[in-house]
């Protein structure tokens, strides 16, 4: 039989862009192969390259880019000789294209229905009639409720994750033999995520599309494909099946990635996270001979620089290749267990919230609307919120987008005042106290940290500048001398270099500008600090080296810390409590190890099973939500979250709001279903067969 | 365990501690973008000739010498070449070019900066409280935008009389409204940002936060901004001056000149011609300037 024929094949290929500066290398030679009805997983973080090397597929740059060397097949051809006209025909025909952003790979001022029928007209060459049938048949293919609505609706009509749902049928519609996928669902929350993965793996089934999935979500990849190429630096450092390489990684780079990873399956008790130092260096000055050496923990001099390293493979398993000279000695080690961080157990009170309310009033569109004075309409961010933060312990806030976790965030530094109920602090109700009218000692115990990096700092004035400052509003100390003894203190406490004292925030690197957003947090010791997404942002090496300095620093300080999250994995290994919202309402409270163990509220079981494992070898019951939370212009009466749930009662979750039900001392679930049933629901995640 | 080692520019830091590397950097940095270089050049050479006005001007700038000489001719006594010929009263055109380079490089600058300190401080008002007082500051505004601004000159000037620092006041009215507009929504989009809030949560006064937090991070459009008003008020000043609203006279003034010799231009066009080549080629440099700033600061 032989050798089966590639569909996409990659030998050597090495792009460049080419600027002011000189020549940049991007990519520095890959060699894949993807065959027929294969799913291929890229990963990589931010600048390794990675989207680069699709547009490259597809010959598509932003006028800057050029590939320098080697050739790129798909099919048997070579995409080089192609002709324009032949690429245009390849481009959106044999090869879809998806991309992160949905909402500008829709043209806004074009009706869907049009913008569909006009691929099926250009590549199938069909009649408009026709290729309108063919769209309405693969919008309801992709899942979209009421296709014939749809098809005259515009783009800005539609929520995300039908949006995107879009851009996939569009892609699929000239039933192309690849379909390039690039950060699908980065931008989507993480149910309807969840939603949108699990079309891609059944429309797969169906149609036999072979895969490009390029993601920085080493979950999404395992989920989803069956290989995985594993991308540093513009090179290509591993490949090889999903269970090979996530089970058993033979790079450092690969092995580092995965322990970095918090997972929403494993106990802080049972898995601590192992930063990878360093960061990844820029374009254009990496490293001779190993790109990884620099952070590399097996590296070693003379033989990891010594020349360019080749991608070798591993004969024990199929197509598994490392590009890493000590890739045999490295996989017998096996690295030092790290005491697990214990968890704060106190009764100690820091705060305590009490039916919190915050509502906004909007006015709504429409003149006539507002002439007659109907126009005022509530949103209702937070109801009646109602829980406690121990000192000393993190409490994470969990939630989608909108689900009104950073208003109260923003309530609670008094940014935003509320409408009604408590915040008590002590002696002190901050629940209508806005920020300006807070007492110093108030302003010092409550600090934040933010969630990007880019804004978080004053790009105009150095970074000691900016934590002095803070020093000198928050701290105790004064007078020169004092001052800047602290700011090198909070350097240290944040691991930055001295030095950075004199840079500004755009000399340093995401991960450095977060450390230095906490060190201005902890500028006057704060009893309690706020972190908003504050790794969200981040690359997935630079977030656990950030997870674990704020433990540290907590730990140290006896802080108090509430988290914002949307990530499962990250919150179950830095919170010990959790509070689970959806649309402004409180779903359910309780320690991490009740949360992530039945009685779940069916909510937080459905955004447990969304949440993204590395693990291949995991296997869970799969709750996928349907459609997308509401918009908070009409929250459903009765519980917020009947619309979507999949464990619905009946008429009763319509009409009442759901009792408050105590699954013991601090786990208090608020569902119509009664505890005994929840107790019986079985859990997320079990062990597969190994 | 940190993410810190690499850094990319260690080097590029030592300049900016003081105000004056970091004027000195900018304006190496300048060179980098040709146009911006062309613009600069006009301008210092403009700004030359302002200030040796005294050395460089062949005769007295007000005096009657010689009616109607054309360009290159020879001053009657051998005194020197009228080299841009003289106006219909005998004044030598290139003393009077050369001398009216003064008003203008005094007015134009002292009007915009005039302009920008009541419009940015406006915008920042305006944009950070937003609530009434924008509603009040944005009303005003457009209330004098709505207004055609030769018409407020007009009404302005011949009611207060023509002097230089009623010019400035008329224009500080007429472009003040851009500026703010221009302030209110830079400041719109920098109010959200989590370093404004860090400072609110440090209890900074409001002063502080609009001064020291927002203000800095505006300056790129703001100084672009500047530039090309300055060319806009350059042209004002000219058109005042030719509506015979400008310096009263015998002082020279380009647009004065103009009007002035305006009734000549067909038998005698290089009276005319000249003071228009000056005015243009400032408004061009200080248009090129702005466009190598903008260019500058696109590229980081």
């Amino acid at each position: 039989m032989g050798e089966p024929v590639p569909l996409l094949e990659l030998d050597d290929v090495s792009i460049s862009y080419f600027s002011r500066a000189g020549e940049v290398p991007a990519v520095t030679g890959v060699s894949l192969k993807i065959f027929p009805q294969e799913a291929l997983g890229l990963v990589g973080e931010s600048g390794c390259g990675k989207s680069t090397l699709a547009m490259a597929i597809l010959r598509h740059f932003g006028g800057r880019g050029r590939i320098v060397r080697g050739t790129i097949r798909f099919a048997g051809r070579d995409m080089a000789e192609l002709s324009p006209q032949a690429l245009r025909h390849v481009r959106g025909g044999a090869i879809g294209v998806v991309y992160q952003e949905a909402m500008s790979a829709l043209n806004p001022s074009l009706r869907i229905g049009e913008q569909l029928a006009e691929v099926a007209v250009f590549h199938s060459g069909v009649g408009w009639s026709e290729a309108r049938h063919q769209a309405v048949a693969m919008l309801s293919r992709v899942n979209v409720p009421d296709p014939e609505r749809v098809m005259a609706a515009y783009p800005h009509q539609l929520s995300g994750g039908q949006q995107q749902r879009i851009v996939i049928a569009m892609a699929l519609l000239p039933r192309p033999q690849l379909l390039v996928l690039d950060e699908p669902t980065t931008s989507l929350d993480v149910t309807v995520e969840a939603g949108i993965v699990d079309l891609i793996g059944s429309l797969r089934a169906g149609l036999g599309t072979a895969l490009l999935f390029i993601s920085h979500n080493l979950g999404l990849v395992a989920q989803v494909c069956e290989r995985v190429a594993v991308m540093y630096s513009g090179e290509l450092i591993e490949e090889g099946s999903v269970r090979d390489v996530f089970v058993a990684p033979l790079h450092p780079y690969t092995r580092g990635l995965i322990r970095c990873i918090p997972q929403p399956h494993l106990d802080r008790a049972r898995m601590r996270l192992r930063p990878i130092q360093g960061q990844v260096s820029p374009p254009g000055e990496r490293p001779f001979g190993c790109v990884f050496g620099p952070r590399c923990e097996h590296f070693t001099s003379g033989l990891c620089n010594r020349g360019e390293i080749a991608l070798v493979a591993d004969e024990s398993a199929a197509r598994h290749r490392v590009r890493c000279v000590r890739w045999r000695e490295i996989s017998e080690e096996i690295p030092q267990p790290m005491a697990p961080i214990p968890r704060e157990r106190t009764e100690d009170i820091a705060l305590v919230v009490t039916d919190l309310d915050k509502f906004y009033s909007v006015e709504s569109a429409g003149f006539w609307r507002r002439l007659v004075g109907a126009g005022r309409q509530e949103i209702k961010a937070n109801q009646k919120l109602r829980f406690r933060i121990r000192r000393g312990q993190t409490l994470a806030i969990v939630g989608e987008s909108g689900c009104g976790k950073s208003t109260f965030a923003k309530v609670l530094m008094g940014l935003e005042p509320a409408t009604a109920g408590e915040i008590r602090l002590g002696e002190i109700d901050l629940a209508k106290l806005p920020v300006w009218r807070r007492p110093p000692e108030v302003l010092r115990a409550l600090q934040m940290v933010f969630q990007n990096p880019d804004e978080t700092l004053n790009p105009s004035f150095t970074v000691g500048t900016q934590i002095a400052r803070a020093v000198r509003r928050l701290g105790v100390e004064r007078g020169r001398v004092q001052i800047s003894a602290r700011v090198r203190e909070l350097l240290g406490l944040t691991k930055l270099p001295m030095a950075f004292a004199r840079h500004r925030p755009s000399q340093l690197s995401g991960g450095q500008k977060q450390r230095v957003g906490i060190a201005r947090a902890f500028a006057g010791s704060p009893a309690l600090v706020v972190a908003d997404e504050p790794v969200s942002a981040l690359d997935v090496s630079v977030q656990a080296a950030i997870t674990e300095l704020l433990l540290e620093i907590q730990r140290e300080r006896g802080t108090t810390l509430v988290i914002i999250s949307h990530d499962l994995g990250f919150v179950r290994y830095i919170a010990d409590r959790v509070v689970v919202m959806y649309l402004g309402q409180v779903m359910e409270t309780g320690s991490v190890e009740e949360l992530f163990a039945p009685p779940y509220h069916p909510y937080t079981e459905a955004l447990f099973s969304a949440a993204p494992v590395t693990d291949p070898l995991m296997r869970r019951n799969r709750v996928v939500l349907s459609g997308e939370p509401p918009s908070m212009l009409d929250l459903p009466i009765g519980c917020p979250f009947h619309q979507r749930c999949p464990r619905k009662l009946g008429s009763i979750c319509e009409i009442e709001p759901p009792p408050m039900r105590r699954a013991s001392e601090g786990h208090r679930i608020h569902c119509h279903i009664p505890l005994e049933e929840l107790r019986g629901i079985a859990p997320v995640f079990r062990a597969g067969p190994t | 365990m940190t993410d810190a080692p690499v850094l990319s520019n260690e080097t590029a830091a030592p300049h900016g501690s003081t105000p004056i590397g970091r004027v000195l950097r900018s304006v190496a940095r300048l060179r980098r973008s040709r146009v911006g270089v062309v613009g600069a050049s006009i301008l210092v050479f403009w700004i030359a000739v302002a200030l040796a006005a005294p050395l460089l001007a062949p005769f007295p700038p007000n005096q009657p010498l010689q009616p109607m000489a054309p360009p290159g001719t020879h001053a009657v006594g051998g005194t020197g070449v009228f080299w841009l010929g003289t106006d219909h009263l005998g004044r030598d055109l290139l003393s009077r070019i050369i001398w009216g380079a003064r008003t203008v490089l005094v007015i134009a600058p002292l009007a915009t900066l005039s302009a920008f300190i009541v419009g940015v401080s406006a915008g920042l008002i305006a944009g950070f409280k937003l609530g009434w007082l924008d509603e009040l500051l944005s009303r005003v505004t457009d209330l004098v935008l709505a207004f055609p601004a030769l018409v407020l000159y007009i009404v302005i000037i011949s009611k207060f009389g023509a002097s230089a620092l009623n010019i400035v006041l008329a224009v500080t009215l007429a472009s003040s409204p851009a500026v703010m507009r221009l302030t209110r929504g830079l400041v719109l989009e920098l109010r959200n940002r989590a370093f404004v809030s860090a400072a609110q949560l440090r209890g900074e006064s409001l002063w502080y936060i609009m001064v020291v937090e927002i203000l800095p991070n505006a300056r790129g459009p703001l100084i672009v901004d500047a530039c090309l008003r300055l060319g806009y008020v350059t042209i004002t000043i000219g058109t005042l001056g030719f509506l015979g609203l400008g310096l009263p006279p015998p002082d020279p003034d380009w647009g004065g000149m103009i009007n002035e010799t305006r009734q000549f231009a067909l038998v005698f066009p290089y009276m005319v011609l000249f003071p228009c080549l000056a005015i243009s080629s400032l408004v061009l440099g200080f248009n090129l300037l702005a466009d190598g700033l903008r260019e500058l600061s696109l590229q980081d």
